[in-house]
């Protein structure tokens, strides 16, 4: 399989099929409709290839030989730009097994998504292009392994978002758009930053013997490749690296969001369309994790040492907090937006452990949040499409009306509750044994664990308030899912219980590459901090 | 029979009645007698489980099978070491013994609730229910390891919450089975806490690795205290379950669910669990441990006890009945009266299952009374339901030939020697006082339903005998409270089959300096070969002896004056019951509205986390977003100052150099002459001057 460009298949048919898009007539809905849902369902198939040929052995990480699939030729080479010599970026693409379940999680949701997309009634083929835009800016930061080209689909994606919240959102679309993409850029910046530091502090080794400066990430995260005057080479006394690990963990973890900074994210959820949302949820929050897992921790291994009590408590803060801020939300939306900034705080505390049950049951737990959250957007979605209202306080006895639907909602909440049986009680599970493990943090872990059962008592509540009880007779006239709205909940349904059942599913395809992590961040602290040169 | 067809049978037991849910959930709706499949799938499980009952207890009592299988397999990894998670059963005498039991009271309460739930909308559901129900505590039976015991944990929690808000229309149910869950999970947060431990210590989940572990002397962070918190946090999952004080808030309220689910679930099996937990890590708790769990039990015996005297809703009173009875059961526990502990949770669970279904055959006669001071006289329209539901009375109430005698006379006689070896007596104190209260209040239950006059003749009138399918399990259940099936002996189970070949009291793991003095290890067997019972030392075993007969006297004499006083009260009327209750009102008040424990739950626990979720949602919109929005909003304001600026000052320069060159201009136009020698002339004098600058500013 190694001569056909899988990743860059994957990430570029999105553009194909916008440029397709973009010839068609402006009112041929269903075409373009079905060659989005074509384009998506391709990437889903190209997904399981990968899937199917990727080897569990392999690490990857920080060593090029054991990443899979890999793509790398010269993309950018000017010479001579005074100072700076020459300038050499490489088109380099690669997944490892922390990559990959966020391919496959992106595959599925995009094309989810793109059922959710249906009852998109104005402006069909810009939104489709739009949505087909974002879809490769996502894909492209799974898949990168160079910093520029990283940088590049991280902005990619950036300006589709903008546009799909700001032109088919809700009533306040403008003001969450532009809170969105203000937020974001701002961490852009910082991203920006620290690159454009690493980028002047470390160089590569060409065939010909010279050096270069570097953005390949697999290079960044070689402690002997920093020049010894580099801002941010390890032997530089002050303390810039910690600045510009900071630097990237701010960017990183407005995505998350992490508290403080993921106030951006009940607003843009609200007033999103239902198929962005369940993007917004399913995958971008996402990214901000695996930054600070590809980016971060690797290059910075002596620095996310020392900090990983911080990241720890931010990640209790995030399941604490979040959890109380959904118990306290009146409308259906926000409540959701409120659990995920509380189930990312779980990636984050597993991510702080440091060993493999934590740092696997993070990127699991990326994983299962994508579906669960997706489900859960879908589920808002389908009630807001049919009563126009998301105020929990509006419903009442839909269980009787909508039994189907209830059906999916039960298995949807408890999944997100942590239910044994569905996927996100191994995740948790792991995110605990592993952070539990580790001595520094064990306080932090135990008060996490409050965090289950705040989640328990929202979702219950959510769940009597809205299905239980009485029925309405304002909604007498609903009706149950739809043929498109089982297509869109069965696949995450199976999913949810097919991990939950056999997680070795997902974790037998990260363990090799989580070891290696591991190890790396174990060993190389030394190497960082240390003078090899 | 080998083992591997146990294995095989087992296996059945556990995934055929999820077969039967998941079957009958989707096919439910549309086949009207799906219903039938379910009741078909607990038949042959119950028929799987009483031929692995008799094989096991008959030919391989000694023996121990376990099956297990690889599930999570990541190897050996750093930090970590080998990391290899199995699931698993474990097969011993306990374990087919709850099986049976577990797929009997369920059998019987399929068949009964085929008359009891007729005309129910959702007919089919509640089978299905049933059916995630049994698979999910069949789980917790089987599991060889604590990690799968948590997972099926959990599972009975949901199924417990699908059948007490089964009739969710009604929001009571559906506060109900909300508050269950949650509370439940109260529990089960402390539980995980526990398993956390054993898996930071030990890396593996599975009982017998742990406790041969603890037995070589691995323990948590080293020391025996964190050994007794480990026990006690696995020991809140118990507390949940088994409604324990102060978690026993939920199973009251569990009522709300149809009747034939309360004697299931709430009365026999998955309230049990809490109990069969401690039964399994029982070796693993040291004395401290067992202390506080004998604390727990006693208080969770003695409270609700109370508060049953004075309730008038049946099922309410046999709620209470039941969180007292497992306060029994966890008390005999914690002193160290294993065999008793766990025989109490069999004899338990049948005459409580007996008694909920009986008070189901009232209710359903009654159409959907439950009020006691309504009914009355109703023996004579209930003549079946009406003699089982004595004998399940004198059962609880520990009259001799009953089971529940055999049960709770060695309980108290374990309080009683643990008394008299600790100088402990309050156990003892406790348990007789509750024996005292339990035939009491058991009989004013009866007296109240069945004796008397009728005291709502309309609804007394309509009242008539169940169904052969609801008598019919009440009979079962109600033979299966007499002496006879567990020993030969009815004053005495010590001899009898069920504690001398069955349950035996396995060897504690816990190192000596953390344990009860009266308690044995494997590793000191040898020393006391003599002595019969190896499992407890000499000392112990002449304490119980000692305490047998007082025990059996004191009990018998306890039960028989609450029974006696319940007739003077009740039936007789030589006392008045309200007359009583007015003189001592406060108690009165105190007992009947339940301690106030919900109260001041909601109170304070409630009340609390939802004003924090509340401020923090206004903190989290207010303030942080405030933040957010004000650095927006600040920086307009300057981008509107530099924006001014821009306009007026950046721009307002250009415009004027532009003006004053436009005004140059103007001057300089007149110089325009259109002739080229004036424009050379010009550019010469402008060289000129330019040369002249420059040379003197060089100088300059």
């Amino acid at each position: 399989m190694q001569q056909v460009p899988l990743l860059s298949l994957i990430t570029f048919l999105p553009i194909i099929g916008m440029i397709l898009i973009l010839f068609l007539p402006k009112n041929n809905e269903k075409v373009i409709k079905s060659l989005t849902l074509a384009v998506t369902g391709i990437q889903v198939l190209l997904g399981i290839v990968i899937w199917r040929f990727y080897d569990y052995s392999l690490g990857g990480i920080y060593n090029q030989a054991s990443f899979q699939f890999v793509e790398k030729f010269r993309w950018i080479e000017i010479s001579s730009v005074s100072w700076l010599g020459t300038i050499k970026i490489d088109y380099f693409l690669g997944i490892d097994g922390i990559s990959a379940p966020l391919i496959l999680l992106t595959a599925v949701i995009t094309f989810i998504a793109t059922l959710a997309s249906w009852n998109i009634k104005t402006s069909i083929k810009g939104y489709f292009a739009l949505f087909l835009l974002l879809d490769t800016g996502m894909m492209g930061v799974f898949v990168a392994l160079d910093f520029f080209l990283f940088y590049i689909f991280w902005e990619i994606m950036l300006l589709p978002m903008y546009f799909l919240i700001g032109i088919w959102g809700g009533p306040r679309k403008e003001y969450a758009a532009i809170k969105f993409f203000i937020y974001t850029l701002l961490g852009s910046v910082f991203i920006l930053l620290a690159m454009i530091g690493l980028y002047l502090s470390a160089t590569e080794t060409l065939a010909d013997g010279s050096k270069v400066f570097t953005f390949n990430m697999l290079q960044l995260m070689n402690a002997e490749n920093y020049t010894a005057d580099g801002i941010l080479s390890p032997l530089n006394p002050s303390n810039l690296r910690l600045w510009a690990f900071l630097a990237l963990f701010v960017g990183f973890a407005i995505k998350i969001p992490m508290f403080p900074f993921h106030t951006w994210l009940p607003d843009a959820h609200v007033e999103a369309p239902t198929a962005i949302s369940v993007i917004l949820a399913g995958v971008l929050l996402k990214m901000g994790t695996y930054g600070i897992l590809r980016i971060n921790y690797p290059m910075f291994p002596e620095i996310t040492n020392q900090l990983v009590w911080w990241i720890a408590l931010f990640g209790m803060i995030n399941i604490i907090y979040g959890a109380l801020c959904a118990l306290a939300q009146k409308d259906f939306k926000k409540l959701i937006a409120y659990s995920s900034v509380s189930h990312m705080g779980f990636v984050m505390l597993g991510m702080a452990s440091l060993n493999t049950a934590g740092v696997s049951g993070a990127v699991l737990q990326m994983f299962n949040h994508g579906t669960i959250t997706a489900m859960l957007f879908i589920i808002v979605g389908i009630i807001y499409d049919r009563a126009h209202t998301r105020g929990l306080d509006d419903f009442g006895g839909l269980a009787n009306q909508m039994p189907v639907y209830t059906g999916f909602v039960t298995i949807a909440f408890f999944a997100a509750i942590g239910l044994p049986g569905l996927s996100g009680f191994i995740s948790e599970t792991f995110v605990f044994l592993g952070a539990f493990h580790v001595e520094s943090i064990r306080l932090i872990t135990v008060i996490s664990t409050l965090g289950i059962l705040l989640g328990a008592g929202y979702m219950l509540w959510t769940l009597q308030r809205i299905f239980l009880g009485q029925l309405n007779p304002k909604w007498s006239a609903l009706e149950d899912l739809t043929a498109r709205e089982y297509a869109m909940l069965i696949p995450l349904t199976i999913i949810v219980i097919a991990l939950g059942v056999y997680p070795s599913l997902m974790l037998d395809l990260m363990n090799s590459s989580v070891n290696t992590m591991v190890n790396f961040l174990l060993k190389s602290p030394e190497t960082f901090s240390g003078l090899p040169f | 029979m080998s083992e591997n067809q146990i294995i095989l049978f087992s296996l059945f037991s556990l995934f055929a009645p999820l077969l039967g849910f998941v079957v009958t959930v989707i096919l439910g709706k549309r086949f009207k007698f799906m219903y039938l499949f379910e009741v078909a799938v607990i038949t042959l499980v119950l028929l799987a489980s009483i031929s692995v009952l008799f094989v096991k207890l008959g030919y391989l009592p000694d023996t121990k099978i376990v099956s297990e299988f690889a599930w999570i397999s990541l190897g050996n990894l750093p930090i970590l070491g080998d990391f290899n998670l199995s699931l698993g059963i474990m097969i011993d005498n306990l374990t087919v013994i709850m099986l049976f039991v577990v797929s009997l009271i369920s059998t019987l309460v399929h068949y009964y609730s085929i008359a009891y739930m007729k005309g129910d909308p959702r007919f089919n559901r509640y089978f299905a229910y049933l059916g995630i129900f049994t698979f999910s505590m069949m789980g917790i039976v089987l599991t060889h390891n604590i990690l799968m015991m948590y997972i099926f944990w959990e599972l009975v929690g949901l199924s417990s919450y699908l059948l007490i808000g089964f009739w969710y229309e009604k929001k009571s149910a559906s506060d109900a089975s909300k508050k269950a869950f949650i509370v439940n999970r109260i529990g089960d947060v402390g539980m995980f806490a526990g398993i956390m431990m054993i898996f930071v210590t030990y890396h593996t989940f599975t009982f017998d690795t742990i406790f041969e572990n603890i037995s070589s002397g691995v323990l948590p962070f080293n020391s025996d205290f964190w050994l007794t918190i480990t026990g006690l946090l696995l020991f809140c999952g118990a507390i949940g379950k088994s409604a324990q004080f102060p978690l026993h808030v939920w199973l009251p309220d569990a009522m709300e669910g149809p009747t034939p689910v309360s004697a299931l679930i709430h009365a026999a099996t998955m309230v049990a669990a809490g109990v069969y937990l401690v039964a399994r890590i029982f070796v693993l708790l040291t004395g401290d441990a067992l202390f506080i769990i004998a604390v727990v039990g006693a208080l969770s015996a003695l409270i609700p006890a109370t508060i049953a005297l004075t309730q008038n809703d049946i099922k309410k009173v046999l709620a209470y009945s039941t969180i007292s009875q497992l306060g029994y059961m966890i008390l005999a526990l914690g002193v160290g009266s294993f065999a008793y502990g766990f025989f109490h949770l069999i004899t338990h669970a049948f005459f409580k299952a007996g008694l909920f279904l009986g008070s189901g055959s009232v209710i359903h006669s009654m159409h959907h009374e439950q009020d006691i001071q309504k009914m009355g006289a109703l023996r004579k329209k209930m003549p079946i339901t009406y003699i089982t539901f004595v004998i399940f009375s004198i059962a609880i109430a520990g009259v001799p030939l009953t089971s529940g005698f055999l049960s709770k006379d060695g309980i108290l006689a374990g309080t009683y020697a643990f008394g008299l070896l600790t100088g402990q007596w309050i156990f003892a104190i406790v348990g007789f006082l509750v024996a005292m209260m339990t035939a009491f209040y058991m009989f004013r239950l009866v007296i109240l339903t069945f004796h008397g006059e009728a005291r709502d003749h309309h609804k007394f009138e309509h009242a008539h005998e169940s169904p052969l399918l609801m008598t019919v399990p009440l009979m079962i259940l109600a033979t299966l409270s007499v002496f006879i099936f567990y020993t030969a002996n009815p004053v005495d189970a010590e001899g009898g089959w069920f504690l001398s070949k069955w349950v035996k009291t396995p060897t504690t793991v816990v190192p000596e300096s953390a344990r009860y003095s009266f308690m044995v290890s494997d590793a000191n067997i040898e020393e006391i070969a003599h002595s019969e019972k190896i499992v407890h030392s000499v000392s112990y075993s002449e304490a119980l002896h000692h305490a047998h007969m007082p025990a059996v006297f004191l009990s018998l004499f306890l039960a028989g004056l609450g029974i006696l006083t319940a007739f003077l009260f009740y039936q007789w009327k030589k006392l008045n019951a309200d007359k009583l209750a007015s003189s001592l009102k406060p108690l009165y008040n105190f007992s009947y509205n339940k301690w106030y424990i919900d109260e001041f739950y909601d109170a304070t626990f409630l009340a609390f986390t939802m004003a924090l979720s509340r401020f923090l949602a206004w903190f989290d919109q207010t303030i942080v977003d405030g933040i957010v929005n004000g650095t927006a909003t600040i920086t307009r304001f300057f981008s509107r100052f530099t924006g001014g600026f821009d306009t007026y000052v950046v721009d307002g320069l250009v415009n004027l150099f532009a003006y004053v060159s436009g005004m140059f201009g103007l001057i300089l136009r007149k110089l325009q002459l259109g002739k080229v020698q004036a424009y050379v002339v010009l550019v010469i004098f402008s060289l000129v001057i330019l040369v002249f600058l420059f040379t003197n500013l060089q100088i300059g």
